[in-house]
Parts: C-alpha cells; sequence; structure tokens
C-alpha cells in the first residue's frame, strides 16, 4: 500500500485531529496516521475537559497565546461543530493573604494576556454563588469566559468533519520509520505500510520527542507526567456550579472540581513525573491526594457516589513552552509537541495556525466546498418525548433503549458505528453507552450484539480498544 | 392514554409473582407487565444453576425452571406483557412514560408494582487501583456471556466477592475450564451460604482468600495478573503481605444495588441501608399506589423469598386498584433497626392494615448464640435465639396477630440482637 499526500499528521488526538480539519479548508490531501484504533486515544479522552480563559501561562509564551485565542474561538468552533460547551465561569480559590497575593498576580497576568472579565470576589460572594464551598476560603479569582467541554467527542466531532471535508485517518498505523525520498518524506509503519507526503506534522502527544528524533529533527525531551481522577455519579443537585480551581503551584494548575457537560462530577487530577509514557494506573497514594485537597474545597464531598476512577498522561515538555515550529534543519516537518494544558483549549488555535501556516507554504488554494458543520448523533436523553416520537417513526431503533443508565439507544450506536467506531471503547465515547452508573454492567453484552451484526465479525474478534483487549477469548458452541 | 389496575414495572420473579397475586385479587383483570428484556424472567434466565425453589416448591429447580413456572401461569392467565420496553418515566399520579420499537406509550394505572430488580457494584464503585485493561467483568457480565451466549471469557480468572454469586461462578468458570487461581474477599468472612463454599470451591479445591483485597490490576490491553494483599482488622492493606497472582481475567461479585432511578424520580422516599423503597407492611411506598417488591426493594439471597414478599405486594396492589380508600388515612408507626441489625423490611407498620406479616432483615456482623428481640414500648413482644447469624443470609421472623395484639400505637416496634 502507498498513498501519497500533501500533508501528513501523525496522532489523532485533539491536536492533531484540529490541524487536520484545519487543512481540509484548502486544495489539500491531507491524512492523519494514528497507532491505535480511534481517536483521542491518548491525553485527550482523560483530562479535565477545561476551556481555560488564559490567565495562568506566562505572558509572551505560545500558551499564553494560544490559550487566548483559543478561548476567543472555542464556542464557534463546538457550535460548527455541534458538540456540547458551557461556559460556567470559573473560580480560582484563595485560603490566606498569601493565596490572595497570588490571585492578584492572576488577574494582572490575565490581563496583560487580553482575558477579559477577570476580578477577584471576596467571601461574601463566593458562599453566595457557590453555597457548598469551603467557609475557610477568603477569597476567589472569577473568570466568567472559563468554559467546560467534553474533550474526546470535540476530537471525535474534528474527526468526523475531516472526513466530511475528503481528509484520510489511516488506523492503526504506528510510525516506526521516516526517511527522505527527494521532496517527500516516507512514513513507514510497524505493520509494513508507508505514506508519502510533502509536509509531515508531528502531532504524538507524549511520544512527540521519538518521532522527532527519528524525522532527524530537534530533539527535545517529553516527560510524562500523570494526573488521576474521580468521576461522580450524576447528582441530582451539581454540588458546584463552576470550575473550582486551587490557587496554582509549580506543579500546575492544581486539583479542581467540575461539573461536566454530561451532568457528572469530576475531581482531580494530581501531578506526577511517571517513567512510563503509558502508566495510566490509578494509585492509592495518588487518588489520596486529590481526594484529600478537593476536601479541602468542598468538605461534603463523599466518595459513595463515585463511579470510577482513572488517569491521563500530560505531555510535558523539558522547553516549559509549546513547541509549535518548523524544524530548521529538516524542512517541512513541524513539530506541534509539548502540548499539556492549556492544549484542548489551545487546539482549535493551534489547528488554525499551523493549517494556514502550511497553506502558505505549499501555495495551496482555498477549498470552496469545505462544510465547517458536522451533526451530532440524535441523542435519546436529550429529545422531549415529542422528538422522541417523531424519531421512533423515522427510525424504530431509536425506541430500543440499550444503556439504561444513560438512555442511549440502539440507533445512537449503530450510527457511531456507521460514523467509525469499531471498538467497545470508541462507542462509549461516542453515545456514552456503558458510561453510566453501572459501566455497561447491563449494556456491554448488547454493544457487543449491534457491533457483531454491524460489522459482520464474531464477537471474539472485538475488542474494548484495539490490538490484544479482547473480551471473549473463544466460542464454545454455535446457536 | 392505556388504562390498566395494576401495571408491573419489571419481568423478573419479583414482577410475574407480582403480576399473578394482583391477576388473582382483581375482576377487572388488567395487569400488564413491562419488561425492558427480550425474555420475561429476569436474571434468573441466566442462573442456569441448580438450588432454587427448594423453600417454596419443595425441590432443586435451575433458574430458567423456577421463571418457566410463573411464565407458564402468565401465559395460561393471558396477562399482558410487553417485552424490548423501556419504562423511562413514573409520576406521581401513577402515569407511565414507557418507550419501545413502536413508540411512546402513556400508561394510566390505578396502581404500580416497582419491580425493577438490582444491578451490580462495579469495579470503580469499590475503587479498585490500577490499569484498565479489558478482562474485567461482573459476575453477572460474565454470567451472561458463559451461560446464555456460549463464550469463553478467558483462561485464568481471579474472583472478587465470596457472596454466593461469586462463589456459584467460581464453580461455574472451572466446569467451562477456567482455571480459577482464588476467591479474593476483603471481610474475615464470606457472606456466602456454606453449602455454596462446600460445593463450589472445596470441591473443586479453589482457595478463599479470607481478609485480602485486589490491590492492583495489571496489564496494558488485556489483565495480565493482580496484586493482592492481607487487609488488617480496619480492612487497611498490610504492607509486606502483597503478592502477584497472574491471571487474564477478573471477575467483580462485589454486591448488588437496588435499581431506583425511576423510583427518585418519582419522589419515592428511599432507605439508605437498603437502597430501596421505604415500605410499610403493605409494601406501600411512600407514593399511595406505588407497591415495591424484589431486589429492588432490598437485595434477597433465595428468589423462594421473592416470590413470597411480591405475592404480598400483588394482592394489595390489587386490592388498592379496587378499593383505594381503604389506603386513605393512613397511620404508621415506625419499625426501627437497632444494636446488631442492619435493616428490617417493612419499615413501618400501616394501622389500617395491623395483619399477620413477615418482618425481613439482616445482621450488620457475623454473630453466634445470638437472640434477636422484638420489642415495642420498652416490652419484649418476641425473642428468637440463633446459633449463627451472617450479614449475608437475610432473616424472616412472622409477625403474628398475637404479637400485633398487643402493640401499643404510640410507640416504634424495635427490633434488636444482644449476645447470650
Amino acid at each position: 500500500m502507498s498513498r501519497i499526500y500533501d500533508v501528513a499528521v501523525i496522532g489523532a488526538g485533539v491536536i492533531g485531529m484540529s490541524i487536520l480539519r484545519e487543512l481540509t479548508r484548502y486544495r489539500l490531501k491531507v491524512c492523519s496516521l494514528e497507532k491505535m484504533e480511534d481517536v483521542a486515544e491518548g491525553a485527550s479522552k482523560a483530562n479535565s475537559g477545561i476551556v481555560h480563559a488564559g490567565y495562568d501561562p506566562i505572558e509572551g509564551t505560545k500558551k499564553a497565546r494560544f490559550n487566548v485565542e483559543g478561548n476567543n474561538i472555542f464556542a464557534d468552533v463546538c457550535n460548527e461543530l455541534d458538540v456540547e460547551y458551557k461556559m460556567i465561569g470559573s473560580l480560582v480559590v484563595a485560603f490566606d493573604d498569601h493565596e490572595i497575593n497570588v490571585l492578584e498576580e492572576l488577574l494582572q497576568r490575565g490581563k496583560r494576556n487580553g482575558v477579559k472579565g477577570l476580578e477577584i470576589k471576596g467571601q461574601e460572594w463566593v458562599f453566595a454563588n457557590e453555597p457548598n464551598l469551603s467557609r475557610n476560603i477568603k477569597a476567589a479569582l472569577f473568570a466568567p469566559y472559563s468554559g467546560i467541554t467534553n474533550p474526546y467527542k470535540l476530537t471525535v466531532a474534528l474527526f468526523e468533519n475531516s472526513i466530511q471535508n475528503g481528509a484520510d485517518v489511516i488506523f492503526g498505523f504506528e510510525v516506526c520509520k521516516i526517511e527522505k525520498d527527494g521532496d517527500y518524506f516516507v512514513v513507514h509503519s510497524a505493520d509494513s505500510r508507508f505514506i508519502k507526503t510533502r509536509v509531515l506534522i508531528n502531532c504524538a502527544g507524549v511520544h512527540a520527542d521519538e518521532i522527532s528524533k527519528m524525522a532527524g529533527a530537534r530533539l527535545f525531551k517529553i516527560y510524562p507526567r500523570r494526573g488521576q481522577y474521580y468521576i461522580l455519579d450524576k447528582p441530582e443537585k451539581m454540588p458546584v456550579a463552576r470550575v473550582i480551581f486551587q490557587v496554582p503551584t509549580e506543579k500546575g494548575k492544581g486539583i479542581l472540581v467540575t461539573p461536566t457537560v454530561d451532568g457528572n462530577v469530576l475531581v482531580g487530577p494530581n501531578s506526577e513525573y511517571i517513567d512510563s509514557k503509558d502508566d495510566t494506573a490509578t494509585t492509592q497514594e495518588g487518588l489520596d491526594e486529590v481526594f484529600e485537597k478537593a476536601r479541602k474545597v468542598l468538605p461534603n464531598l463523599s466518595k459513595r457516589d463515585v463511579i470510577t476512577i482513572f488517569s491521563g498522561i500530560r505531555a510535558t515538555p523539558d522547553t516549559h513552552d509549546f513547541i509549535i515550529e518548523e524544524d530548521e534543519d529538516v524542512k517541512n516537518f513541524i513539530n506541534v509537541a509539548g502540548i499539556e494544558s492549556p492544549g484542548l483549549t489551545s487546539s482549535v488555535a493551534i489547528g488554525r495556525y499551523i493549517a494556514e501556516f502550511v497553506a502558505d507554504k505549499l501555495n495551496a488554494k482555498r477549498n470552496l466546498n469545505f462544510n465547517p458543520y458536522r451533526e451530532d448523533i440524535k441523542r435519546f436523553s436529550e429529545l422531549s418525548d415529542e422528538e422522541r416520537e417523531e424519531m421512533i417513526k423515522l427510525h424504530p431503533t431509536f425506541g430500543n433503549i440499550v444503556c439504561r443508565c444513560e438512555l442511549v439507544s440502539e440507533y445512537e450506536i449503530v450510527e457511531a458505528i456507521k460514523r467509525g467506531a469499531k471498538t467497545l471503547d470508541s462507542i462509549k465515547r461516542r453515545t456514552r453507552a456503558g458510561m453510566g452508573r453501572c459501566q455497561g454492567g447491563f449494556c456491554l453484552p448488547r454493544v457487543m450484539d449491534i457491533l457483531s451484526r454491524e460489522l459482520k465479525i464474531d464477537k471474539t474478534q472485538i475488542t474494548k480498544f484495539g490490538k490484544n483487549s479482547y473480551i471473549l477469548t473463544e466460542k464454545r458452541w454455535e446457536d | 392514554m392505556e388504562k390498566y389496575k395494576v401495571v408491573v414495572i419489571g419481568g423478573g420473579p419479583a414482577g410475574l409473582a407480582a403480576a399473578l397475586e394482583s391477576f388473582k385479587n382483581l375482576d377487572d383483570k388488567k395487569v400488564l407487565i413491562i419488561e425492558r428484556d427480550k425474555f420475561l424472567g429476569g436474571i434468573l434466565n441466566q442462573c442456569i444453576h441448580p438450588g432454587f425453589g427448594l423453600h417454596y416448591f419443595k425441590e432443586e429447580l435451575t433458574g430458567p425452571e423456577y421463571a418457566h413456572r410463573f411464565i407458564e401461569q402468565v401465559m395460561e392467565n393471558q396477562i399482558e406483557y410487553l417485552t424490548e420496553t423501556h419504562v423511562i418515566e413514573i409520576t406521581p399520579q401513577k402515569e407511565i412514560v414507557a418507550v419501545n420499537k413502536k413508540g411512546l406509550k402513556r400508561i394510566k394505572a390505578d396502581s404500580i408494582v416497582l419491580a425493577m430488580g438490582c444491578r451490580e457494584r462495579t469495579r470503580g464503585a469499590i475503587i479498585t487501583l490500577g490499569t484498565r485493561p479489558a478482562g474485567i467483568f461482573t459476575a453477572g457480565q460474565a454470567q451472561r456471556f458463559i451461560n446464555i451466549e456460549g463464550y469463553r471469557i478467558g483462561k485464568k480468572a481471579v474472583i472478587v466477592g465470596s457472596g454466593d454469586i461469586g462463589l456459584i461462578m467460581a464453580r461455574r468458570l472451572t466446569l467451562e475450564g477456567i482455571e480459577v487461581k482464588a476467591v479474593v474477599e476483603i471481610m474475615p468472612y464470606s457472606t456466602g451460604l456454606r453449602r455454596n463454599i462446600v460445593q463450589c470451591l472445596n470441591d473443586f479445591g479453589i482457595p478463599l482468600l479470607l481478609s485480602h483485597k485486589v490491590t492492583k490490576i495489571h496489564g496494558k490491553y488485556r489483565v495480565e495478573g493482580v496484586t493482592i494483599a492481607k487487609v488488617d482488622s480496619q480492612l487497611k492493606e498490610i504492607p509486606s503481605t502483597e503478592r502477584f497472582i497472574e491471571c487474564d481475567t477478573v471477575l467483580f461479585s462485589v454486591g448488588l444495588i437496588p435499581e431506583n432511578e425511576l423510583s427518585k424520580k418519582a419522589g419515592i422516599v428511599l432507605d439508605m441501608r437498603t437502597g430501596g423503597p421505604v415500605v410499610d407492611n403493605t409494601f406501600s411506598t411512600s407514593q399511595k399506589g406505588i407497591f415495591a417488591c424484589g431486589n429492588v426493594l432490598h437485595v434477597h439471597d433465595l428468589v423462594d423469598n421473592v416470590t413470597l414478599e411480591a405475592q404480598t405486594a400483588g394482592r394489595y396492589a390489587a386490592m388498592y386498584s379496587q378499593h383505594p380508600e381503604l389506603f386513605e388515612n393512613n397511620i404508621h408507626i415506625n419499625i426501627v433497626a437497632k444494636e446488631g441489625i442492619r435493616y428490617v423490611v417493612p419499615q413501618k407498620l400501616n394501622k389500617n392494615f395491623v395483619q399477620p406479616f413477615v418482618l425481613r432483615f439482616r445482621v450488620d456482623n457475623f454473630y453466634k448464640d445470638a437472640i434477636v428481640t422484638i420489642s415495642n414500648a420498652g416490652k419484649i413482644l418476641m425473642k428468637i435465639k440463633k446459633s449463627i447469624l451472617t450479614p449475608g443470609e437475610m432473616e424472616s421472623i412472622e409477625i403474628s396477630q398475637k404479637i400485633l395484639s398487643q402493640l401499643d400505637f404510640s410507640n416504634d416496634i424495635v427490633v434488636s440482637l444482644q449476645n447470650i
């Protein structure tokens, strides 16, 4: 197999997919190379889902620039792609005078970065607006333009819109060798496939340093930094209305408590440098730290409502800023690396910047057929009874509830498969089937029935998330 | 809007028994069962092991056989039922919104019986550390894959939890050629029945590790093993007792939770300890005309008890639908669980229905030679000597007419436990 592209993007996370989608605005043949079986399989599936206002990064850094730019255009992009985005605002809470001074610094930095609406609020305002917060809080920095989104659904939406606009995404393509052949890069996969491309963009997340080295480009180091989280069941009443941060330390923005766009409560993450880039284990020390610190802000927080725990890995660069540049020595090789927080917020702005840069470089014309709009799957849980009735008339499977915790219908699962979902996790992320309080206890076998039927594969071939993640090992008898 | 005298939500053992009993007691026999799965019978359909019906039928049946006896009666009586139909809402006015492939249905019921059963606690709910690979199942999932669909789920397994389900699955996996390395139990005792420990573990040489927990799950794509450790009396792991067990499958059987999302939306008051609705001796919930029975009310260890309880609930539901006035001006006295008793069901006695009933309860720990007392207004009305009491075994006591006649209705009924 060989395919020839103008631009190839390594890594199908939110950064890679943002760039890919923006590239399809031009008349270019573009593709993404992803080693897993779905998009958002790395950091993009396991982060806080916060759209930051932009008061954290030091002024003049790429982080500051893309954070603020990204925040400004985030709502529009989510609107085009039919992705949930709620501008619920955030508070950084301070417990003593020293921390109040930090709030003041953040306020000034935010102003210099061009963040609008920042204000330091006193105790009275805080308790009137967030009555469940600790009475030990003395003041808080209020950022009205902070928000929440669903990071993997955004990635999926960017993927679907890229495909709509003519991009290719090649899954199971683990880049193992990069060669130069005249004007082209030849990119080889571990299973002996290759593609040729004029421009190669490295969005390999935590593995971006290895890819850069493979291309003979600039040497830098990515340190994996793990963060652990709790997800709580959907409460009858949200304990907090905004994203609640604590005063940041040198380790980052610290542990937050926030509603998610899906109606759960998210608590986390801590921050720990780890040895392995793939070590997404949760640990007692990590989770204890998260819980203790979150309790400081929200004293009533209870582990009783925990439905799952997970961890994600940040790609922390040794440069202390995003690495976004064409390589000095390897022309047409672009590193977009070390995109840790505020990477999600920055993703759409980075995508735009890179696509313009590449289009300019290749003298590409505008793609006049570019369609920025993508429609999400119609969700049973979000419709009125009248709308549900209408949908069932059109699609009877809309009336067959497969996931009872999250009220996900058979129609939604089939639709996710039609749009490219092949694994159980990819269905979970697209539809929420298995994401509720029973964590797939009821719906997992039913989702497997549908996957097997739609993909025409035996159930023993179905995996949780590709490679060797099989659920069933052997068929014992035929029906 | 379609109208029914009694609508039963859930077609498992509780729903079937409640529907049959309602049907028998109604003049206008408009009874409907709504079931979300393809078949009636509920979770019994996947419980192909024997041991069901010993009390109720005085013979040993498998789960599907037990269910079949009730399904047959439902068919013979031509009781209406809907399968693959999901109830999405119940209102306090006893309107039901249900959905299936044909559309959205709105149904008005004179009375409703909740029989939605329970769900399993998961790996996440008990905060099990480590990675999140494939090969981690709840016992129910494994049971469905193995018993109904005919798949093998792995080669070497560790089972977490030694209640009856965990024990029975240990045997089941072994019979299917899956090596069960250990059953790991965090408590110093198993909550399973003695006969199950013998028949499911001892007979197959499967080790039961009491006071142990899984401290970590290993594996990137598929489970590669677990680390287990001993725990102290506070259930905290003891350092240096950790050891690794190689396996590709971990099966969690760590408890059941009554499934009351619909009840909550209908504004029904729940008991924090049972996880199910608070009911009186007519099995009426806090919403008039809505009754509850089976595992949605509290988790049972024997289906025979579910059947008996559901029959009572079904009978009163029928009565309510024909004579709601009998349920007007309800006055209740509380039935309170005190030291040693974790919970009691029913939690209330309805003064309009002072009739003999069965009190079901669980103790909060393992007890040897103890006395259960039932008292009221400082007076002991009943004493029952028990040689062994365990949290895993549900206890039942008949509250007779004689006891009821001695009650002082201005005081609680108290159930408590004393060591001898």
